[in-house]
């Protein structure tokens, strides 16, 4: 079916290689499609299958030296509207409609019709209707997008595609915010649009999707192509050995035997619900234990940290530290109890970019060092940013340089500092090595060693699994909101990148214990 | 040991990029003080030329060597004129240090004119009332405060914009300003604190220490409380602030609840120098000058950087301009425009110094 012999592949890319600021994003991918084909495209976060759709939607320029051909012809796509052009149509998980328009005004964006100057709306109308019947929309071309559930918006955006004569259409994990119903109504469209002859590349974590739908799977891992696998050469354990098989030797590992001996039951969370990401989690850590957290991106993970912190509110659950039941409102509360966050996205959650380093650093105790009408106390603040500059060995002029301008390890010391400058008990670090050199991360492992070793329990969310692996005494891996399962690093479950992307992926339920 | 030595502060002046930092930070902090007195100068030239009749007899009496009478001629910079554009700027600075707080969160308070002519009307109503009129001033503050209140309640419990929320107050307090009235004109030809707004201790006016009082007040909050630092983070990143733990809504009150006490205390120094209040026509657009003056001081309109110095110099040069012109005999209308154009201009020139001098 595959192998037609007369034409070509409605889409080649070969060797596409993408450079940011020397950093290699893409080494030399390829990817093939074919019209009337499911093509999936797996890997692991940060694999760079994201960066490869960039690059074939317009929105990236890739480096000289590859080439894209479509139907057998060589294209260069030179920004979004040349991708439009050539039919290439991408539906992103943000979904990119103007929830102000009409679904008629949506699919014609860009493309309005008008009459004499003045917009046609009823000519616009009246020919996203068949599109719409066609792909079985319940809602009509006048209809408010902000009336529309995620799934029916998903179903504008293809329409929008269909509309415009895309030959190749990209979804991107499509399924992450829709219920199993929705799934399947949008499988059978996916399978509709095959069956028309439309080639879809189909990025996905999932394990039984893939199996259900894709035809082919490609495998990306650190911006390389690893391989393409069909239909009948499909096994999960296969895939996951092609995602995870990542060099860790340059990581940092805790030697065997180095685990502290770890001490009473510090955190509890139990049973955690917050309605929409997190479902019935529960999970422990104890002090002076270090506890990783992972998961694929958009599992939950964050945002059950957030939960815990006290920064969004929770539907069920208790929260328990040291055997005592707490309620944290906010994250006020939170740092007062001893509970601090790293939040993953620090320029924006963070940092206070324009302010200088040593005030970054007091920012969480400026209020408890303070005397009692309000008046900081600049000597023991002074000295609280000198220390903290020399223990985390911050590269930085002063204290009064502006955090702004430092490197993106240093300003994650910075973060650090505030938040150890608070003495918590319990530390919840989201991504705590994200954007970091090798040098910082290596630092912060150390860091995260010693505050371990001092009785801090420490729950760390990391994508990057050899990082899992190297720092961690027990793995809890989450799925789609609940907790996957748990690996405590015995001979029964053992702490690898394969077990962890077994349970992230759901190529392997396991009972969690 | 090393790093020791390189850390160790107060050793030595700081080199290397040190220097630049605090160079950077020397430039940022005098900011807009040069155009202050280019204008200076440029006001002062212009008023000899006109005490002169033109610049060719002002360029003949200096070439005849009666340097030192032209120079004298000047009524830009006479002790007395100078004095006045003081006190001119006086009440403004009170409402501009108001609108730096506010401002400094991100937000914006458009309501400080109508809050003014508000709290002004109730100062006289007090002061009319025989046996109270000592509680005219701690009144007109405490109803400034409270509508201040009002604002940063909506603002930040509410989560409403802040230019919405106080672009409503601005027509609502006017409206409340003119009912307590009556929509007339309140007098006080024996107003108890008028030495507030005509007398003076050792020549300087009262209106002018009361404004520098606020100024330094206003410095102590901003650099030197916790309360201070809060305000900056919260401007400079408010989620950051909320996951730091900064109770964010208290922040939002107060900045608010400063900005109409102020506004109150605003309030009182005009009444004081008018003996009269007039709830239609009292403060209208004042809020336009004090946001002006914030702005020409370089505070960011997104929050989070900026300096109570800075407004310092920059309702100074709105009072400036505004005696100039006048003294230099520029019609009324041109007044307007010129003012506006200034305003613009010296902020695009501030943001052009900055971008320059602040890349590495």
């Amino acid at each position: 079916m595959v192998s037609t012999v007369h034409s070509a592949p409605i889409l080649e890319m070969r060797d596409i290689r993408k450079t940011f600021f020397s950093v290699k994003a893409l080494t030399g991918v390829e990817l093939t499609a074919w019209s009337g084909e499911i093509h999936a495209l797996m890997g692991e976060n940060g694999a760079g299958k994201s960066t490869l759709m960039k690059i074939l939607s317009g929105a990236y320029r890739a480096d000289p030296g590859g080439e894209i051909r479509i139907a057998g012809k060589p294209v260069t796509i030179d920004d979004p509207l040349s991708a439009k052009r050539l039919g290439i149509a991408v539906i992103y998980q943000e979904l990119s409609l103007s929830p102000n328009l009409t679904v008629a005004e949506n699919i014609h964006l860009g493309r309005e019709l008008s009459k004499s100057g003045f917009i046609d709306r009823a000519t616009m109308e009246r020919d996203s209707s068949p599109v719409l019947e066609r792909l079985g929309a319940d809602f009509g071309p006048k209809t408010l997008v902000s009336d529309l559930s995620i799934a029916e918006r998903q179903l504008v955006e293809i329409a929008r595609a269909v509309h415009a004569n895309a030959r190749i259409l990209v979804m991107d994990e499509p399924t992450t915010a829709l219920s199993s119903r929705e799934t399947d109504r949008l499988f059978s469209l996916v399978r509709q649009l095959k069956a028309e002859g439309m080639a879809i590349i189909y990025i996905s974590h999932r394990m039984n999707e893939v199996y259900e739908l894709a035809d082919r799977v490609s495998v990306l891992r650190d911006g390389g192509y690893v391989g393409t696998l069909t239909r009948d050469e499909l096994s999960a354990e296969r895939l996951v050995k092609m995602m995870v098989g990542r060099d860790i030797s340059g990581f940092y590992k805790k030697a065997q035997g180095e685990h502290h001996k770890t001490g009473a039951l510090m955190l509890e969370v139990k049973d955690f619900s917050d309605g929409r990401r997190v479902k019935n989690v529960s999970l422990t850590v104890r002090a002076g234990e270090v506890v990783a957290l992972a998961g694929l991106v958009g599992s939950g993970r964050t945002e059950l940290a957030r939960l815990v912190f006290g920064a969004d509110k929770r539907l069920t659950g208790e929260l328990w530290l040291e055997g005592q039941r707490v309620e944290l409102h906010s994250p006020q509360a939170a740092l007062s109890t001893g509970v601090a966050y790293l939040t993953e996205d620090r320029k924006a959650q963070g940092l206070f970019l324009d302010m200088s380093v040593h005030d970054n650093i007091n920012l969480a105790v400026f209020g408890r060092d303070a005397s009692r009408g309000g008046v900081l106390d600049l000597a023991s603040a002074a000295r609280r940013a000198t220390a903290a500059i020399d223990v985390l060995k911050i590269r930085v002029a002063g204290p009064h340089v502006e955090v702004g301008t430092l490197s993106g390890g240093n300003q994650q010391k910075v973060l650090l500092s505030r938040l150890l400058e608070t003495a918590p008990r319990v530390l919840l670090l989201d991504e705590p090595t994200r954007g970091v050199d090798i040098g910082a991360k290596s630092e912060i492992y150390r860091l995260i060693d010693e505050l371990a070793a001092r009785g801090v329990a420490i729950l760390v969310i990391s994508s990057e699994l050899p990082e899992v692996v190297g720092i961690s005494d027990r793995v809890v891996v989450m799925r789609d909101g609940i907790v996957a399962g748990e690996l405590d690093g015995s001979a029964q479950q053992p702490i690898t990148q394969e077990s962890i992307m077994e349970l992230a992926t759901g190529a392997r339920i396991t009972t969690a214990a | 040991m090393i790093q020791k030595a390189e850390t160790s502060p107060a050793t030595s002046p700081q080199k290397g990029p040190g220097s630049r930092v605090r160079f950077q930070s020397i430039v940022r902090t005098v900011g807009m003080a040069p155009i202050l007195i280019l204008l200076c100068l440029l006001f002062e030239v212009l008023s000899i030329v006109n005490a002169a009749g033109s610049w060719g007899e002002a360029i003949n009496q200096v070439m005849n060597g009666h340097f030192w009478d032209v120079v004298i001629s000047g009524r830009f910079a006479s002790g007395q004129n100078l004095s006045i554009v003081a006190q001119q700027a006086a009440v403004n600075m009170v409402l501009a240090a108001g609108m730096t707080f506010v401002i400094l969160t991100g937000g914006i308070d458009l309501s400080v004119g109508s809050i003014l002519a508000a709290s002004a009307m109730v100062a006289l109503i007090v002061s009319n009332v025989a046996d109270l009129w000592w509680l005219a001033i701690p009144t007109a503050v405490i109803f400034g405060l409270v509508f201040g209140m009002a604002n940063g309640a909506l603002v930040a419990y509410l989560r409403l914009p802040p230019f919405i929320v106080t672009l409503g107050a601005l027509t609502a307090v006017r409206g409340v300003a003119r009912l307590i009235g009556d929509d007339k004109t309140v007098f006080n030809a024996d107003l108890q604190f008028a030495i507030i707004g005509n007398g003076a201790v050792y020549g300087v006016p009262w209106l002018v220490i009361i404004a520098f009082a606020v100024i330094l007040a206003s410095w102590f909050v901003l650099r030197r409380t916790v309360l201070g630092v809060h305000i900056y983070a919260v401007g400079g990143n408010e989620d950051a602030a909320r996951l730091s733990g900064i109770k964010v809504p208290l922040v939002l009150l107060f900045v608010y609840g400063a900005s109409g006490a102020l506004a109150g205390l605003g309030a009182v120094m005009q009444a004081a120098r008018l003996y009269a209040a007039n709830g239609l026509q009292l403060g209208q657009s004042y809020e336009l000058d004090a946001i002006a003056a914030v702005i020409l001081g370089g505070t960011s309109f997104v929050g989070g950087i900026g300096s109570i110095w800075g407004t310092l110099i920059g309702a100074l040069i709105i009072a400036v301009l505004s005696n100039g012109l006048v003294l230099i005999g520029i019609s009324d209308i041109w007044q307007f425009i010129i003012k506006g154009l200034v305003i613009i201009g010296a902020v695009a020139l501030d943001r052009y110094r900055l971008s320059s001098s602040a890349r590495t």
